[in-house]
């Protein structure tokens, strides 16, 4: 029972971070319909992203073995420090994904769906080899954040201060995007947008600035799960955009491609599926596990499990 | 690049005009020839012989690798075209495919290498001929093909896409994790685990009773067994004319199938699906037969890439594999046979030898010239990038790829530089001036079923 209850963690904390990078995809998915293949590698760079920042603020790798916790003076230091990283790097991800839209996919707007997806996996090699050029094609160790606080529930269950960290943050994010998307101004004119390209634009949305935003939202959480990521594996590899990214494509999609609530639920659900397969079949079979969970439940709920039937844009 | 392959013979004889006649216009017939004959010449004017009595260097690459290479690139191609069948005719968007290629390569080595022997202790001894083993893998992906199908069936665009690139993920990972089957205490290694079943036969051609004599003067090797001859791997050459065989008379098979009342029913279908059925059009046979036949055709592929390498592994079938093969569809001109062929090649040949001897070849061209910035840099470690490059600038150059159909080169011109709100009421209107300024797109057989359907959204808004 306390390994489930670990295991389940365990899961809650991977599922989060699918979660992030899965709202990238179905935003941009529901504005734009277009498989956004580039963004698990914008993920990977924020995650370098994130280590360069934190370098700035004096986290060096070199220090990722010191058990002490690397930044000087306490939690509150560090959680101050890492609440910096985390905006200083979702805002420089933010702007590779408003590029990457501007110079592969904006020009094919108004081509045929399948052309844009080879743009975009075209761009998600070039964003790869930036990855690989800029660390190499080793994984690069990321700095221990936190020292190894941890509180044990339950008896035997623990639980990292970090864990904590990362749950609060994807929490925090997803709360206030989903009021973003809800209450403000520029959300509706994003779900209008989403809805109906043509009569947004007919009522005076601003329709490319609009979808400039959703990219660059998008490409923000992607960042803030590199760091995220980074944190909780401890290393970083120009492949793990790919890795991931395909994992959290099937999150958005499992969820109802376009769903923003979906996304998240796909997100913490492929987590879980993952960690209970891990622990209970074998790691080898996890990718089948997954991949069949998906078939099965789509089989069943062919628009997600949070989608409803839409029909297709033109 | 000379690279579109049709039949090998002029229409003659009366059966040979009737499997012609009704999928070929003159031009194609001419222009298939024409490219055929290059590619038999090649191996003839380019290799090592004449080089040296020429007093040449090699250009780029040694002659057998070139031909060794297009082989491999005939593999590709038959790849590009099974595939275009499912996304380009029938519209079903697949991320998967590569599984099929899994399945056809893993039969042949199942029926055709030491592998069997081995599991069973030598009580089961299997060497199929490669020639009966490329009907059954095309049978045997097929039946998956359509048993992955089915799933799919009452999902729509990116949930099928989604679904495909599921089992694209499964299939490797089931061929993988079936190296390693415990049971209790003893494990058994059914598929090779992640080194593959090595040991492949190599196809074996009959010498017709001239005697396996013949066979060193073919470059090949004696077979013993059945006193014909079987190729090896130091010379590519009968690998290449096997293999150009094989591609010509599926492309004949296949644009066959694309006039004849299967393929006009996979276009009605990528068309409008509700139309379709409304004309009569079984669509979850035709959906089925779609997928079934481009599964067959990467299960033919799968067997020559094991008869060619003589390793079947699970590292061959992933997610990349099936998106390069998606890239060739789709960069070539999704839709068009012959699109496909030269996206194939194009993006084989740029993968395998252009962007492998890029490096050197600036390296060499900055030393040559002393330019510092060009001799200097690593260019091996940007291999992906210039790949990614040309992808993206290829894409936004040529929206509608190399060599597009004509029914979708129609559509692009009508919509070009129109916001897609104008485009949707208007598209008939537009490609309808785009087909009258252009004869040969209306005399294309596919625009019978041009009904200009793709843009509008309001009937299926109901469903």
């Amino acid at each position: 029972m306390d390994l489930l209850v670990q295991q389940l963690l365990n899961g809650l904390v991977k599922g989060s971070i699918y979660a992030l990078i899965a709202l990238g995809y179905t935003m941009v998915y529901g504005i734009v319909e277009l498989i956004n293949f580039a963004h698990g590698d914008i993920f990977m760079l924020g995650g370098f992203i994130a280590l360069a920042v934190l370098g700035f603020f004096g986290v060096a790798i070199s220090q990722a073995l010191n058990p002490a916790g690397l930044v000087q003076g306490g939690i509150l230091p560090t959680i101050l420090v890492l609440l910096a990283t985390i905006l200083l790097a979702m805002l420089i991800t933010g702007l590779i994904g408003v590029i990457v839209e501007r110079v592969a996919y904006r020009p094919l707007r108004n081509a045929p769906k399948l052309t844009a997806l080879i743009s975009a996996i075209g761009m998600s090699f070039i964003l790869q080899n930036v990855g690989q050029i800029w660390h190499g094609p080793a994984p690069v160790p990321y700095p221990e954040v936190f020292a190894n606080n941890s509180f044990t529930l339950f008896g035997r269950v623990t639980i990292g201060l970090k864990d904590i960290f990362v749950v609060l943050i994807c929490i925090t994010l997803m709360a206030t995007l989903q009021f973003f998307i809800q209450r403000t101004k520029l959300g509706k004119a994003m779900r209008a947008t989403a809805q109906d390209y043509d009569t947004s634009k007919l009522m005076g949305i601003n329709v490319n600035l609009t979808i400039t935003i959703t990219f660059f939202i998008g490409a923000m959480l992607a960042g803030a799960a590199g760091l995220i990521y980074g944190m909780q594996v401890h290393s970083m590899q120009f492949v793990q955009g790919y890795q991931a990214g395909l994992k959290a494509f099937t999150a958005a999609v499992l969820g109802g491609i376009g769903n923003i609530p979906g996304a998240m639920l796909g997100g913490f659900l492929i987590g879980l599926i993952e960690a209970v397969s891990d622990q209970y079949i074998s790691t080898a079979w996890t990718p089948v596990v997954v991949f069949g969970v998906l078939i099965l439940i789509l089989t069943l709920r062919p628009s997600g499990l949070l989608g409803q039937q839409v029909p297709e844009k033109a | 690049m000379q690279a579109t392959k049709t039949p090998a013979t002029p229409p003659q004889g009366r059966t040979m005009r009737r499997v012609l006649e009704g999928s070929f216009t003159r031009g194609q017939i001419i222009g298939g020839l024409i490219a055929l004959a290059v590619l038999i010449a090649l191996p003839f004017i380019y290799n090592k012989d004449n080089l040296t009595a020429w007093n040449m260097k090699a250009i780029f690459v040694e002659p057998p690798v070139l031909i060794g290479t297009m082989a491999d690139a005939a593999q590709y191609v038959i790849l590009a075209i099974g595939l275009n069948i499912v996304v380009g005719f029938a519209g079903l968007l697949d991320l998967g495919y590569a599984a099929f290629f899994a399945f056809g390569a893993y039969t042949y080595a199942f029926l055709a290498s030491g592998h069997l022997a081995q599991l069973t202790g030598g009580k089961i001894q299997i060497h199929l001929s490669f020639w009966l083993v490329l009907f059954i893998a095309a049978a045997v992906s097929a039946f998956f093909g359509a048993l992955l199908g089915s799933p799919t069936l009452r999902l729509r665009g990116d949930y099928l896409a989604i679904v495909t690139l599921g089992f694209g993920e499964i299939v490797p990972a089931v061929f993988l994790n079936l190296g390693n089957i415990k049971i209790g205490d003893t494990s058994i290694n059914l598929t090779g685990g992640v080194d593959g079943i090595s040991g492949v036969d190599k196809p074996g051609i009959a010498t017709f009773g001239l005697g396996s004599g013949i066979c060193r003067n073919l470059k090949m090797n004696p077979n013993p067994l059945t006193g014909g001859c079987r190729l090896n791997n130091l010379n590519p050459e009968p690998y290449y004319f096997l293999y150009i065989g094989i591609v010509v008379l599926l492309v004949i098979a296949v644009s066959n199938m694309r006039s004849s009342r299967l393929g006009r029913a996979w276009m009605a279908i990528r068309e409008d699906e509700i139309a379709a059925a409304a004309m009569g059009i079984d669509t979850v046979k035709t959906k089925l037969l779609a997928f079934a036949s481009g599964a067959a055709l990467a299960g033919v592929a799968g067997v020559m890439f094991g008869a060619k390498l003589s390793l079947v592994g699970p590292n061959s079938f992933d997610f990349n594999t099936s998106v390069f093969i998606l890239c060739m569809v789709i960069l070539g001109g999704i839709g068009n046979i012959y699109g496909v062929i030269v996206g194939a090649l194009i993006l084989y040949l740029t993968q395998t030898i252009f962007l492998i001897n890029l490096p050197n070849a600036l390296n060499k061209l900055g030393t040559d010239n002393k330019i510092e910035f060009l001799a200097k840099t690593d260019w091996s470690g940007l291999k992906f990038m210039i790949y990614g490059i040309i992808l993206v600038v290829l894409m936004i150059v040529r929206p509608e790829g190399l060599i597009p159909s004509a029914r979708r080169k129609a559509e692009l011109r009508g919509e070009t530089g129109e916001p897609r709100a104008l485009v949707a009421g208007a598209a008939g209107r537009g490609s309808d001036e785009a087909e009258r300024a252009n004869p040969v797109a209306t005399a294309e057989r596919e625009s019978l079923y041009d009904m200009q359907t793709e843009e509008q959204p309001t009937e299926r808004n109901d469903r």
